[in-house]
C-alpha cells in the first residue's frame, strides 16, 4: 500500500493534475452553474452545500433536484441517479484490472473520484495494465493527481454556486464553457478514423435516443459506438492512423 | 430560493453520495479473480471515446430535447470557433485551454448581447 505522502510525491501525480489542468475551467464553470441551477429550483442552502459536497455526479443531481422537490419516494429518486450514472459501471469494468492490487478500501476511494474525464485521460495514457510495481505505482499517482484537480475545480466552484446563486445569472450561460472542455478532449481522442466513427455513432444516437428517459441514451450511444466499431476495426480503412 | 431545510431531503442527498460510490466503483468491490471475456476488452478500448460524445454532443446541439432549428444560436458559432481554434494549436499545450476559450468569446456576446 503506498502512503499518501509517497503518492503526492510521486513525478506522475504532477503529470496527472497537469493533464487536467487546461480543462479544469470548463469543469470549473459547469460547476459554478450546476450549484447555481440546483440553488434557483428551489432546493435550500444547506441541501444544495450538501449536494454539492458529496454527491460529486452533475448529472444525477440536475435530474434528482426536481424529483426532491417533488416530494418523490428515496427509492425513485436513488433509481435515478443510479441510472444516470450507469456509465460508470461500464468504467470499472474497464479499469478494474488497473486496480485490483489495491486494497479495498483504496479502489472505491479510486472509484468515487473517477468522473469522466479522469477515466479517459487514464486510458489514454495506460492503455495496458502492468504487473510491475514501479508501472503501477505511476498509474496510481497519475490517477490521483488527476481526480484531485477534477475534483477540486468541480466541488469549489459548485459551493462558490450555491453561495452566488442570486448573483450569478443562468442566463448568461457561463456552463457552456464544460462541454467546451469535454468538446477539446474530444478532439485530442480522435485520432485515426475508427474513432472519428465512434464520435459520430455515438454523437448521432445519443440525439436520436434522446428522448429515452433517465439519461440512457447515453448507455444505448456507447454499446451502439462499441458495437459498430468492433465490427468494422478490421477493415483496411479503418486500420489508417491519418483520416 | 427556499431557506427550509428536511432531515430526509438530507438523508435522500447521502444515499445519493452513496449510489456515486457503488456506481463508480461497482466491479471493484468483489475481489474474486475474474477477466472480461477477450471481445468485451476489444469492445472497451472504444468505450472511452465514445461516451465522452454521447455526453457532450447533446449538450452542444439540443434544447430540452429538440435540435437546434435556428441560425441565431450562439452555440453553433461557439463550436466553430472553438474547432477551428483546436485544428489550428492542435497537438500544442494550449489546444484545450484554447477552445473553450475562443468558443465562450464567441458565445458570450452573442448569447448575452443578441440573446441567441
Amino acid at each position: 500500500m503506498m502512503q499518501i505522502r509517497q503518492l503526492w510525491r510521486h513525478p506522475d501525480f504532477r503529470v496527472g493534475a497537469m493533464d487536467l489542468m487546461p480543462a479544469a475551467p470548463g469543469i470549473a464553470a459547469w460547476g459554478l452553474m450546476t450549484g447555481v441551477a440546483m440553488v434557483q429550483s428551489g432546493l435550500s442552502s444547506i441541501e444544495a452545500l450538501l449536494m454539492s459536497l458529496i454527491v460529486f455526479s452533475g448529472g444525477a443531481q440536475l435530474a434528482a433536484v426536481p424529483l426532491l422537490l417533488a416530494g418523490a419516494p428515496m427509492w425513485v429518486i436513488l433509481a435515478t441517479a443510479a441510472c444516470v450514472n450507469l456509465r460508470f459501471v461500464v468504467f470499472s469494468a474497464h479499469l478494474r484490472p488497473f486496480l485490483m492490487h489495491l486494497p479495498l478500501l483504496e479502489r472505491v476511494v479510486s472509484g468515487y473520484f473517477t468522473a469522466d474525464l479522469t477515466y479517459v485521460m487514464f486510458i489514454k495514457r495506460y492503455p495496458n495494465t502492468s504487473t510491475e510495481a514501479a508501472q503501477q505505482q505511476a498509474q496510481q499517482a497519475y490517477l490521483s493527481g488527476n481526480c484531485l484537480v477534477n475534483w477540486f475545480s468541480w466541488v469549489s466552484f459548485s459551493l462558490l454556486g450555491v453561495a452566488l446563486a442570486n448573483v450569478v445569472p443562468a442566463r448568461w450561460g457561463l456552463g457552456f464553457a464544460g462541454p467546451l472542455a469535454l468538446l477539446a478532449i474530444l478532439c485530442s481522442l480522435a485520432s485515426s478514423r475508427l474513432r472519428w466513427l465512434a464520435v459520430c455513432a455515438a454523437g448521432l444516437a445519443a440525439v436520436l435516443a434522446y428522448a429515452l428517459p433517465l439519461k440512457l441514451n447515453i448507455l444505448l450511444a456507447i454499446a451502439v459506438a462499441v458495437l459498430l466499431c468492433m465490427a468494422l476495426e478490421n477493415k483496411s480503412w479503418a486500420k489508417a492512423s491519418k483520416p | 430560493m427556499n431557506d427550509s431545510t428536511d432531515a430526509w431531503t438530507l438523508l435522500t442527498i447521502a444515499c445519493m453520495a452513496g449510489i456515486t460510490v457503488l456506481t463508480r466503483s461497482f466491479f471493484y468491490i468483489s475481489s474474486k479473480p475474474w477477466q472480461l471475456p477477450g471481445w468485451a476488452q476489444r469492445g472497451l478500448q472504444y468505450a472511452p471515446i465514445a461516451a465522452l460524445a454521447a455526453v457532450v454532443v447533446p449538450e452542444l446541439l439540443m434544447t430540452q430535447g429538440q435540435l437546434i432549428d435556428s441560425w441565431q444560436d450562439a452555440r453553433i458559432y461557439a463550436v466553430a470557433s472553438g474547432l477551428a481554434w483546436f485544428a489550428w494549436r492542435r497537438g500544442s499545450g494550449h489546444a484545450v485551454l484554447g477552445t473553450i476559450l475562443a468558443g465562450m468569446a464567441v458565445y458570450l456576446p452573442l448569447h448575452i448581447g443578441l440573446g441567441w
